[in-house]
């Protein structure tokens, strides 16, 4: 994997608490939120493809940013490198600025493990492990510590499970296997997996396209939960999903954003022709 | 030139029919079921002459015996044990190496073009590997393992050797036998001169009558038992514990382990590779998105989801090994053995060969002791593959 940054941005871990650790704020509605992930002049490639594009984008903190555009624009590609999921790609390469507020993304020094550990992704399709619904819950807290009790496991499994609003269909069934869950609770249960380890951001790659209308909005309403404490970064083809729960959104067309702004404004008053035509259906 | 509207084959109806398909379709399913019924067939065949040649041979006897010249009292007991100790050591090896490689070459992807190309060179030769003749193993187990190309000495005058005592040994004319402990395997063989010290058949010392001519053995065998006619020469043996260990090996169990661990090698990380190929990579990126390294994903998604197929693809690959005779006749020749290898270093023969061995002689008692053979041979495959079977049920139920 090559990556080309700028040097000046310093590629230390945070010292402050992060995730489960850090306070649960219920009123995370400041009137500016921070910027959680900067980008500047961001491109892509995969071998000599250009996937990417001199992305200028700002992601701010504790909000919901959707990535919306047709398919083959580029937007999950952007999602992987967020967390450097597009490291297992052997031809896949990076220039320009990813950062978040004390870490240089794409710098070779980042120890990517700790990076995923902030950043916590749910896929396209739902992908439990093949184990029982407490050990998919507890895989990812027992990969990063040791000397969890039982006892601790047990709560954090409770607690992720609640947050994932799942709690209450499986409480007598944790030692079941995961498979044996519908497919919006298999889905729900991957999002409880991936809070379970703390992260502050959660990226979210087309959750819902797999699932039902009604489990679509039972994750809907989760996202609209988790936005209080998290900052969520979802790529959908739904529009109307975009436009439901996100606060920001971005529309890619051929590895460009073409515009992004808040999620009311880019669908009632959109500045370019390009993103009105594919709000309103005519294309994509 | 038909008319617009109506269908352009419908003109045609008196010089066209419709196309009868039925009885080429029966005869097929027909075609197929006798082929099929042929392979059984020939396996029932195949199970039922076995079973008639060799059924009567089984008992006891002839599972813990060694195979003497009598053929009624001939068993196949040090040939059976030295399977098992082929397969058990050959397994040690074979598995571990065969699945690191495999987990090296799927689940690591090359970062750079040295690094490609090495991993599109071992790939290469593992696949050329899996189709070399098992024959031509022996002889690569001969230089590499046997002799080890000369570098450290010769199996009987090994450069190391741990765990081993080298004795002369002397037949007296009474039938009895004399042991001369020798300190270093490189010295020439005793020779019997008056005076000589030896070991008796137990453990004491005890002074050899060592006579000038056959005219001088006395007349008693109470007197004879430990007399030796002068110059007599004597043979060189050794007495390995368990832990014998040597370089180079010789035509040991060891030596024919690790050859047949490269014969089953290419079969093991090719389903090893499968089986991992098999692991839907959601659940790797599910791993890797929580922040497992690449070893956690390995050791906890990977490797336990690719268990059953990993598990099945050795086990055929271990029944191959115990059913190969041909680098093993290159390897250990078709030796007679009266005892059941004791250690690593410890002369060996396999089932196969001694199978071969009786199958080839001129009497028909020695056919049935073959076919005897066969079936225990057979029992130990089958065992094999039931377990695989059973493995495989057993995982697959525990992961849906």
């Amino acid at each position: 994997m090559n990556t080309q940054t700028t040097p000046e941005k310093p590629a230390s871990l945070s010292k402050r608490p992060t995730g489960f650790m850090a306070v649960d704020t219920e009123t995370a509605s400041a009137i500016e939120p921070a910027t959680m992930i900067e980008m500047d002049a961001f491109s892509a490639w995969y071998g000599d493809f250009q996937a990417l594009d001199n992305l200028d984008l700002e992601i701010p903190e504790k909000r919901v940013t959707a990535f919306i555009g047709p398919s083959g624009c580029g937007k999950s590609t952007l999602l992987k490198w967020i967390n450097r999921m597009n490291d297992v790609i052997p031809t896949a390469h990076a220039a320009g600025h990813l950062c978040l507020p004390d870490i240089d993304i794409l710098s070779r020094t980042t120890d990517v493990v700790a990076l995923r550990r902030r950043i916590g992704m749910v896929f396209q399709k739902p992908n439990p492990f093949p184990k029982s619904i407490y050990d998919n819950i507890a895989f990812g807290p027992r990969l990063h510590y040791t000397g969890l009790r039982r006892s601790d496991l047990d709560n954090l499994v409770e607690w992720s499970l609640k947050k994932a609003a799942l709690w209450d269909e499986v409480k007598d069934r944790l030692n079941q296997s995961a498979l044996g869950l519908s497919g919006g609770q298999q889905q729900r249960l991957c999002i409880a997996r991936a809070i379970s380890i703390g992260p502050e951001i959660l990226l979210m790659d087309e959750p819902c396209s797999a699932l039902d209308p009604a489990s679509t909005s039972r994750i809907e309403d989760l996202i609209f939960e988790l936005r209080k404490q998290y900052t969520i970064v979802i790529v959908t083809h739904n529009m109307q999903q975009a436009a439901r729960c996100s606060d920001q959104t971005a529309f890619f067309f051929e590895g460009r954003i073409i515009e992004a702004g808040p999620t009311r404004e880019l669908f009632t008053r959109p500045r370019e022709k390009q993103t009105e035509d594919y709000v309103t259906g005519k294309f994509g | 030139m038909t008319r617009t509207g109506s269908h352009p084959l419908s003109t045609l109806a008196d010089r066209i029919q419709p196309r009868d398909r039925t009885l080429l379709d029966k005869s097929f399913r027909w075609f197929c079921i006798a082929t099929a019924s042929t392979s059984i067939m020939i396996l029932v065949v195949l199970l039922v002459a076995v079973f008639y040649l060799g059924l009567n041979s089984l008992n006891w006897n002839f599972m813990t015996h060694y195979p003497e010249p009598d053929a009624s009292a001939a068993g196949l007991g040090p040939a059976l044990w030295g399977t098992i100790w082929v397969c058990i050591v050959c397994g040690m090896f074979a598995l571990p190496i065969g699945v690191a490689t495999a987990i090296f070459l799927e689940e690591f992807q090359p970062s750079n073009k040295w690094l490609l190309k090495f991993h599109g060179f071992v790939q290469l030769n593992i696949n050329n590997l899996a189709g070399v003749p098992s024959v031509v193993y022996g002889i690569l187990g001969l230089t590499l393992f046997v002799s080890m190309a000369g570098l450290f000495g010769t199996p009987n005058e090994p450069l190391l050797s741990v765990g081993v005592r080298y004795y002369d040994q002397f037949f007296t004319a009474g039938q009895k036998s004399l042991r001369v402990p020798v300190a270093d395997p490189a010295q020439p063989n005793t020779v019997a001169e008056p005076g000589l010290r030896a070991l008796n058949s137990d453990n004491e010392w005890v002074v050899a009558n060592v006579v000038d001519s056959r005219r001088d053995l006395p007349r008693s065998m109470e007197e004879r038992r430990y007399a030796i006619i002068q110059g007599k020469s004597s043979g060189r043996i050794e007495e390995g514990s368990w832990y014998y260990f040597r370089l180079p090996f010789g035509r040991s169990v060891l030596a024919g382990s690790l050859t047949l661990m490269l014969v089953i090698l290419p079969i093991v990380i090719i389903s090893t590779q499968e089986a991992l190929r098999g692991v839907p990579q959601s659940l790797r990126e599910a791993g890797l998105g929580l922040g497992s390294t690449k070893w956690q994903v390995v050791r906890n998604i990977t490797l336990p989801a690719a268990i059953p197929g990993i598990m099945t693809g050795s086990i055929l690959a271990m029944s191959r090994a115990i059913g190969e005779a041909a680098p093993i006749l290159i390897l250990a020749g078709a030796i007679f053995l009266t005892n059941n290898p004791g250690s690593l270093m410890d002369d060996f023969t396999v089932l196969p060969l001694q199978i071969f061995d009786w199958a080839g002689r001129p009497h028909r008692e020695f056919h049935h002791l073959a076919g005897g053979g066969i079936l225990v041979l057979l029992a130990i495959l089958f065992v094999f593959n039931l377990t695989a079977v059973l493995i495989r049920q057993f995982t697959q139920k525990n992961l849906t």
